[in-house]
Parts: C-alpha cells; structure tokens; sequence
C-alpha cells in the first residue's frame, strides 16, 4: 500500500501531468496539421469576431434556444463543468501541495465550499448516468465507452471525498483518489473527453460559417 | 438497448436495389477507405471524436419530433446507424446493411442543418451525412429518382432534360404571353453587360413556366437591364450535389458561373429556390475553390427587397388575406433572408402571422436536401416524418393565415404534400406570386 501510494503521488503525477499536457498539446496541433493538410479552406472562413460570438452564446446558461429546452440539463452541465474544472484547481489541499512541493501558491476556496462543489460534480455525473440509462434518445447512442468516461470523471470526486471526510479506510481512499485523478488526466486527450480541447473550436468554426457565410445565428 | 419503437418503411426503389446487388463487402471496404483517406479530413475526425452522445440535438429534428421522439430518427441517431457503423467496421459492411445506411442517408436527412444550431459543441451533422452520401453514391447505391435528376445535369446541365431549344422555345413563348399584358415587355436573351442575369431551376422552363412570365414582369415594370442565357449554364439547381457527386455539381455551377461571366453581368440574380441557392452560394462555389461566388448571387427574397426599398415596383393594393411565412432552410439558416423577407412580406401583404417556431428555427418542409427527388417511393417516408410541420401550419393557421408564402421551391412542393396529406387547406404561394399580383403595372 505505502509503495503503491509513493508510486502514485510520486512518479506517475510526472507522468500524468506529461501525457495530459502533451498529449492535449499534441491531438490541437494534429487536428491544425490535419486541417492545414486536406481541408485548409477552414482557415480561410474562420472569424475571430464570429468564433467569439458564438462561443460566449454557449458559454452563457440559458443563451441558447436549446438550452431553454431543458432547464435542467443547462443548470446541471453548467454548475457540473465549473465545478469540476474549478474544484481541483482551488481546494487547499491541492494549493498546499503545491505550495509544499514548489513553494508556489495561489488563493484557494473555503473548504466548505468546496466539499459543496464536489458534491456538485458527483451529482451531475449521477445525473448523465440517469440520462444515459433513461432517456431513449441518449441510450441508443450509448455504448460502454460512454459509462467508462462518466467513471473515470466521477472516480477522482468520490474518491476525494471520502478521504477528505476520512471516512472508511483513508489511506486506500487517497490513494484511490491520486490514481484515479491521474487516470483522468491520462485519458482526457485519447477518449472523447478530449471535447474538453476541440470543442471551442467546432464551435468558433461553426459560429464563423453561421456568422461569415450564413448570416444566421447558431444558437 | 432501447429498441426503436418504429418499423422504417422499407420503399422498393430500383436504384438502391440495383446498387446493393452489385455489392460486395471488399468493394464497399475500398470505398470508404478511400473517402475517408482522400476525401474526409479534421472536420469528421474531430467531429466524431469531439461528439459525446449527449442526444441533445435530437429535438432539433423534424423526423425526430414527428416519429413521437423515435431515437432511430435524431440526428445523433442517424450518424450512429450510418457513419458510426460504417467507421467501426473499416468500411467491411455487408450490402444489405449498405442499404439500410443509403436509405437513412438520403431520404430521412434533409440536410437542414437545424441540429448544428442545437448541438452544444457546434458538429455539423449534415456534413456527416453528406460524406455518407459521398459513399453511397461512389459505390452506386442512389435512389433511382434523384439519380435520373443527376444524370440530366450530367447530360444537359439542367434538371429537367430540357433541350436547349425547348429552353429558348420556352422563353420566347412566355415573352410574347407576358407581351399580352404588357406590350413592351422583353426578355432580352444573351444580352451582354446587362446588370442582371436572372436564372432558374430546371422546373420552371419544364412546368411552371408562368413563374418565368411573372419574373419578366417585374423585370420590365422595375425597368431592370437584365438578361437570361439562352445556352446551358442557365439552370442554378443542383441535385449531383444531394446524391453525392461532386464532380458532376463542379461542372454544373462551372457553366453557370462562366456563362454569367460570358453575359459580363454585374449579378446574378435567382428564383425563388432553396437548394440552387446553397449549391451557387456556399457548396458549389467551394468546390470550384471560390471562398465566395465568383459573381453575387442575389436571392429573389432580396431583389425583391431591393426593389421595394428602392421604389422601383409600386405596389397598388396590399394583398388582403392573412398570410404565413415559411422560413426555408437554405436562404435562411443558409443565408440568412429571413428578415428581408419578413420586410418584404409586410411591404406587399396587410395581414401577416408569424408560424413558430420561425427564422433560424423554423421547422424544415421535409422535401428539401434531395430528399422529394428521391421520387414517389418515398413520399410516405416525407409526410409522415413531417407531422411536426403540418402542427406548426395548423397553429399558424388556428391564428388566421390562410395563405402560406414558401420562397423555395422545393419547400413549396413538400409543403404541398404535407398541406393535403394533413388536411391544412392552406393556399400556397411564392412571394413573387404575391409581387405579381399586387404591383402597378404599366398601362
């Protein structure tokens, strides 16, 4: 166990970190080269003014007529995506380890808080897998690859959460929490949670065709 | 699994029949291998990759809505059953199931592109559905109807077989109907350095012809220099671009473009249709490697805003019965029109009522993006999948309208079928109708 939890918050953070950062890096410049190489019109119809326009839309909750649709969807996906980028970014524990490690900090949220946010993003995983299983329209389109996703998101959260209350066993918690959170960030360029790298640019790419060309709204 | 709640028409269609009995799972391998190799590029790659099977852009389909929420019918659930599967396989799919994926490709997708508007991440579905039609068409599965259409453009570059004679024929007789009503009236053939080259679809010349007499009426009244070729090149429509062969619509919109350039016209502007203004606007033009048309193409929505702002037609009377407004996709999710159009329905009609929901939203007429070309086999395969349209006309309808305005050809035809199958009694008309209708004329 103890060897496990050396291994995992030692060499396999480095790793983590690497293949989340480069591989991210590497899929945008793949996808860019991939463009420049068979589609390089797409450059010529980009807009900056059009690719903001319709990225601030749909950054917005309820800014499009889809999400007025389902109120629900909006208010859960909206506080589920802030909350789960939001929450490892400022909780103490991880600013300190930061700060103990390089001796480099930020501000950080209350605690309380951000046991509440993480309680957010387990509920709105909890939400998708309902989704997925209930409604028809989202469960023909499943396939295992989408549950196995929605685990790897949610595993980090649970996890984090018992071993922040030390509930149960606490050092198979935290160790579970690290590695899962590193399966996370592993697998975030090489599943579809790369959306998390491609979707501003469907989107500016979509806005300035709807912009440019279509004299439409896209939202 | 969710089992679709719906059996799909299985229409007898001799040219999908045909095509899937010359397949073989090698042959369809090699296709697709090579489409997506040549053809396909970041675009798909990232589109399918980026998708997370969220299904919320099913409620933007009017097959989805109408087929009481059927999964098999959502757009997501439509690039499942076709690209999802033909890319898990590699391309190894046995002809039989190619012919399920043909069948969904090309006559339960309209190509309306309403799901990009609904889709958070922006992933243009029709473009998905298009390179499954890329395929489908490569490997000679297409349905017989829509076909016949492309071959008539490879044949004659016009929609309609018309002979080039029968074209001028055509012309010159609605000239000299039009001259009854206005003596002076011309129209003024292979005028070169006119402003205007006024261009049609292959159905106006072959069956509609007075559509033509009203155009030369506006034409003259407004007292435009204006031309029509009297060579191919003349036809703006386009269906190889709905069955997937590129080739032959770079051919059709090369001839269009140079004979209005042979014309040394300043514009083009066209009829009251919907495809021929995505072919000539934003995919033809494309490519041919223009980013925009080589010459402007004026849509007859915003000529006919022109000439009103303008004053050059007068109108005498405003139309007195209530009328409706049928966005159609590709003027208005594709060009933007709408508002022009509401101006210039305002401008000719006392009483206009909007339908819901409208503009960039409307729901599509189901005929549009080939799919009324693929003939009468699939006819059912329209109306039913429409019921969600005929809903919004008969609230439209509930509120006063009587007459429904659709500036598309193709949306007046499907309109036509939905307004009978689902007894709306609406009246159909195209604003130039109305245009011809309510303008001072000269004496």
């Amino acid at each position: 166990m103890r060897d496990l939890y050396h291994f995992v918050s030692g060499p396999l953070v480095w790793v983590a970190f690497a293949v989340f950062f480069f591989g991210c890096l590497y899929r945008l410049i793949r996808m860019l080269a991939l463009v420049n190489q068979k589609e390089k019109f797409i450059f010529s119809y980009m807009s900056l003014k059009y690719s903001l326009r319709s990225i601030l839309h749909w950054s917005v909750p309820f800014a499009t007529e889809n999400m007025r649709r389902h109120p629900v969807m909006t208010l859960v996906t909206f506080a589920f995506h802030f909350c789960l980028i939001v929450t490892p970014l400022f909780l103490l524990a991880h600013v300190i380890l930061w700060d103990e490690a390089w001796h480099f900090s930020w501000g950080h949220l209350p605690e309380g808080l951000t046991d509440m946010m993480t309680l957010v993003v387990i509920f709105g995983c909890l939400f998708f897998l309902v989704r997925r299983l209930k409604l028809p329209e989202v469960q023909f389109v499943t396939s295992t690859s989408d549950y196995i996703i929605l685990g790897i998101v949610a595993a980090p959260f649970i996890t984090g959460f018992l071993a922040y209350h030390q509930w149960f066993n606490y050092p198979f918690f935290m160790t579970l929490h690290i590695l899962s959170g590193e399966i996370m960030l592993i697998t975030i360029p090489f599943t579809r949670l790369v959306h998390m790298v491609f979707a501003p640019f469907t989107r500016a790419y979509m806005g300035s065709e709807f912009g440019g060309v279509r004299h439409a709204r896209d939202w | 699994m969710v089992e679709a709640a719906t059996q799909k028409t299985q229409a007898l269609d001799e040219g999908i029949e045909k095509g899937v009995a010359q397949l073989t799972p090698d042959r369809i391998a090699a296709v697709v291998n090579r489409v997506l190799k040549t053809e396909t590029g970041a675009r798909l790659k990232t589109y399918v990759e980026t998708c997370i099977h969220c299904g919320l852009c099913s409620e933007a389909c009017h097959y989805y809505l109408s087929h009481d929420n059927d999964p098999l019918y959502s757009p997501v659930g439509k690039v499942k059953t076709t690209l999802w599967e033909i890319l898990k396989h590699k391309g190894s799919i046995d002809p039989k199931a190619m012919k399920k994926i043909a069948l969904t490709a090309y006559t339960e997708c309209n190509l309306c592109k309403r799901c990009a508007m609904y889709c958070p991440f922006g992933i243009d579905i029709a473009y998905l559905m298009l390179v499954v039609r890329r395929i489908c068409h490569l490997l000679g599965v297409t349905p017989q109807y829509i076909q016949d259409t492309a071959h008539s453009h490879a044949a004659t570059f016009n929609q309609m077989w018309v002979k080039d004679d029968e074209w001028i024929d055509t012309l010159q007789w609605q000239e000299e109907e039009a001259q009854a009503e206005i003596p002076t009236l011309r129209i003024p053939l292979e005028k070169e350095g006119a402003d205007i080259m006024y261009s049609v679809i292959g159905p106006e010349p072959k069956f509609q012809a007075q559509l033509i007499y009203q155009a030369a009426v506006i034409m003259n009244t407004a007292g435009v220099n204006w031309t029509m070729p009297a060579t191919p090149g003349w036809d703006n429509s386009d269906m190889a671009m709905f069955t997937g062969d590129n080739e032959i619509m770079g051919r059709l919109k090369r001839a269009h473009f140079e004979t209005a350039a042979r014309l040394r016209v300043k514009k083009i502007v066209m009829g009251e249709c919907g495809h021929a203004f995505r072919s000539v606007y934003d995919v033809g033009n494309r490519w041919l490697g223009w980013k925009m048309p080589p010459i402007p193409i004026i849509h007859a929505i915003e000529f006919y805003y022109d000439l009103l702002k303008e004053k050059r037609v007068r109108i005498n009377k405003k139309f007195s019965e209530a009328v409706t407004l049928h966005d159609p996709c590709n003027v208005s999710r594709g060009g933007g029109l709408h508002d022009k159009a509401r101006y210039v329905t305002s401008a000719l009609c006392d009483h206009f009522v909007e339908m819901h929901p409208n503009r960039e939203h409307n729901y599509c007429c189901c005929a549009g993006g080939g799919v009324i070309n693929c003939g009468p086999p699939y006819k059912k395969v329209r109306v039913d999948g429409n019921r969600i349209k005929a809903e919004q006309l008969f609230a439209a309808k509930s509120r006063g309208a009587t007459i429904l305005l659709a500036p598309c050809h193709n949306c007046h035809s499907g309109l036509e079928d939905i307004n009978h199958h689902y007894g709306l009694g609406f009246k159909i008309k195209f604003i130039g109708d109305i245009l011809y209708e309510v303008m001072e004329k000269p004496e």
